[in-house]
């Protein structure tokens, strides 16, 4: 702040309160839906304040599920989003780190075209190959599986640059030290350079984290059966019921309880979610 | 591309730690990408029994197919809105921000967490919200005599998809900004401040043109979430009606591709969206080669 505006002090006090307001409005909307009857939504207008409804709309929902849309419990949909969205963040920071490793400590023939193949994944999205994606996953019979949800999302070249040039940045010196002492690759990977990047792995884990458990196509295309359902997936399923209206209050507990997980994680670790995201853009 | 100067010498051992990411990205990348090229070459006859190869005859039939012009239109749209609205709104409130001494910290988590909610979940909470019979929104728009109702009219689902794509996105965009504001020097805008520059002559003169890198790269990144992430966004809500208002390319992708189950075309729009997605890749990539002499 250059000079003392009191009229742009309360300004920007005010742009930032509506910014908040307008931000949290869909969420407080669904929130309280969520703690409403069925019938309250038959009046024609949505109310504004909360209903009696919430403990017995969220039992509900973790517990049994909406049976009519065919339907889980949230609670086991919650679960295999959870081990969905750990297994991609967990495999992909394992199988990055294993490849940054070999790109930026050893020279060996076709060491360039290793780095371009990794690469290019940047320019594949899921979204635009989805058609033979969803075929080669379907002919290995990985179709309801949790290696089919999770698997075909762990190749990733920015996990892969990333730790590049975490390693680009750590001292010669460091290696020089640990071959006189008569460390082999593997002991100076797991003795100095996991430690080395346990905060940038962490960061990174934060920012997977939240990408796993957001996808959305992926999961729509390779579970048919219902035991391997994923929250976010599974929404779309129960808002779809035909010859009826919606129950909105048990769609609005599902739609909280399916963005708990991870926006409690960016408010818990906002500093490790804020670096992942700066330094995955890199 | 660069290596440390001491090496470790080993025949084997890279190749080992290399395979599992090789692996998976030749079967579920390079291997479905090297599918949709071939693909896109061939058509299938309706029993799925023959394939037969037909040149570029699935590239001609989408360029003179209204339904894809359409859609190309549609995308061209829809990306401009939604980059304009978030890069926009993030602006303004990382101004904002930037003023705030002790209360910045605070905003900015009220601000960033949009960023987990998942686009489909984003998408089926404006969807209640703009619900035609129960929503909030329409019964307001009502009280000042606009009729809302996203499952008739284009614009209004078109109107409804920007918003819930662009909420999701100015988290990040915000972040960006506040962090490209923070590193502009104190020392510029005071010195144009004694000359009697304004803040409005400061934001036009100094800030804006210093913070466009930042500007720049995530017009790349949001047209690329625009075009390419936002498929959840359109599953969970319009599904890209009515009347293919907001079908975007890559919702029709994968519309024709499993829905029409027609695999030449699907193939043949797959490697169109390649195509764009590698060119605003190298133009982000030429772009962060460049920033390194700012």
């Amino acid at each position: 702040m250059v000079e003392n505006r009191p009229f742009l002090n309360v300004l920007a006090h005010a742009v930032l309160i509506l910014g908040v307001a307008v931000v949290a409005f869909p969420v407080y909307i669904a929130i309280i839906a969520s703690t409403r009857a069925p019938f309250d939504f038959q009046s024609g207008l949505l109310p504004l304040l909360p209903g009696p409804h919430a403990v017995e709309n969220y039992a509900t929902m973790l517990g049994i599920g909406l049976s009519s849309s065919g339907a889980p419990p949230l609670g086991l949909m919650m679960m295999n989003s959870l081990i969905m969205a750990l297994s991609i963040a967990i495999g992909k920071i394992a199988i990055s780190i294993l490849s940054a490793f070999a790109i930026v400590y050893f020279r060996f023939p076709f060491r360039t075209l290793a780095f371009w193949a990794i690469f290019i994944t940047l320019m594949l999205p899921v979204e635009v190959r989805i058609v033979p994606t969803f075929k080669v996953v379907a002919d290995l019979g990985m179709l309801n599986s949790y290696a089919g949800l999770s698997i075909p999302l762990m190749a990733s070249a920015t996990a892969t640059f990333l730790f590049r040039q975490v390693f680009m940045t750590i001292p010669d010196e460091l290696l020089d030290a640990a071959r006189i002492d008569g460390a082999g690759p593997m002991k100076f990977f797991r003795d100095i350079l996991i430690p080395l990047s346990r905060t940038n792995m962490a960061a990174l884990f934060v920012i997977l984290f939240i990408y796993g458990w957001n996808q959305y196509l992926w999961p729509l295309l390779v579970t048919t059966d219902s035991r391997y359902y994923t929250i976010v997936a599974g929404i779309k399923r129960m808002a779809d019921v035909t010859d009826a209206t919606p129950q909105w209050n048990f769609i609005m507990a599902a739609v909280v309880l399916a963005m708990l997980p991870p926006v409690l994680v960016v408010i818990f670790m906002q500093r490790l979610f804020v670096k992942g995201l700066v330094e995955t853009e890199k | 591309m660069d290596t440390k100067r001491t090496i470790f010498r080993h025949r084997l051992l890279p190749y080992f730690l290399l395979a599992p990411q090789l692996a998976v990205t030749a079967i579920f990348f390079l291997w479905p990408a090297g599918q949709a090229v071939v693909q896109s070459f061939e058509r299938e006859d309706a029993f799925g029994l023959k394939t037969t190869f037909v040149g570029l005859a699935n590239y001609t039939a989408l360029l003179s197919d209204p339904d894809y012009l359409n859609s190309l239109k549609v995308t061209v749209v829809f990306t401009v809105a939604v980059t304009l609205l978030s890069l926009v709104a993030a602006l303004v409130l990382a101004l904002a921000v930037d003023r705030m001494i002790k209360t910045a910290t605070g905003y900015t988590t009220l601000l960033v967490w949009p960023y987990a909610v998942a686009p489909a979940v984003a998408g089926v909470m404006w969807w209640f919200i703009f619900n035609p019979t129960i929503g909030l929104m329409p019964y307001l728009l009502e009280q000042v005599g606009y009729h809302w109702d996203h499952s008739l009219k284009g614009t209004d689902a078109m109107i409804l998809v920007v918003i819930a794509a662009s909420w999701n996105q100015i988290s990040y965009n915000f972040l960006f900004f506040v962090a490209g504001l923070q590193s502009i020097p104190a020392s510029m805008r005071e010195a144009a401040a004694i000359d009697g520059a304004g803040p409005a002559k400061r934001f036009w003169t100094i800030t804006l043109p210093l913070l466009s890198p930042t500007t720049f790269f995530l017009m790349v990144v949001n047209v690329v979430y625009a075009m390419f992430s936002t498929f959840a966004t359109i599953h969970a809500t319009t599904q890209g009606g009515p009347a293919q208002a907001t079908n975007i390319l890559v919702y029709k992708v994968y519309n024709d591709g499993f829905i029409g189950l027609n695999l030449g075309s699907s193939s043949a729009q797959s490697v169109v969206l390649m195509v764009i997605v590698i060119a605003l890749t190298v133009i982000q990539f030429a772009w962060v080669e460049r920033r390194v002499q700012y």
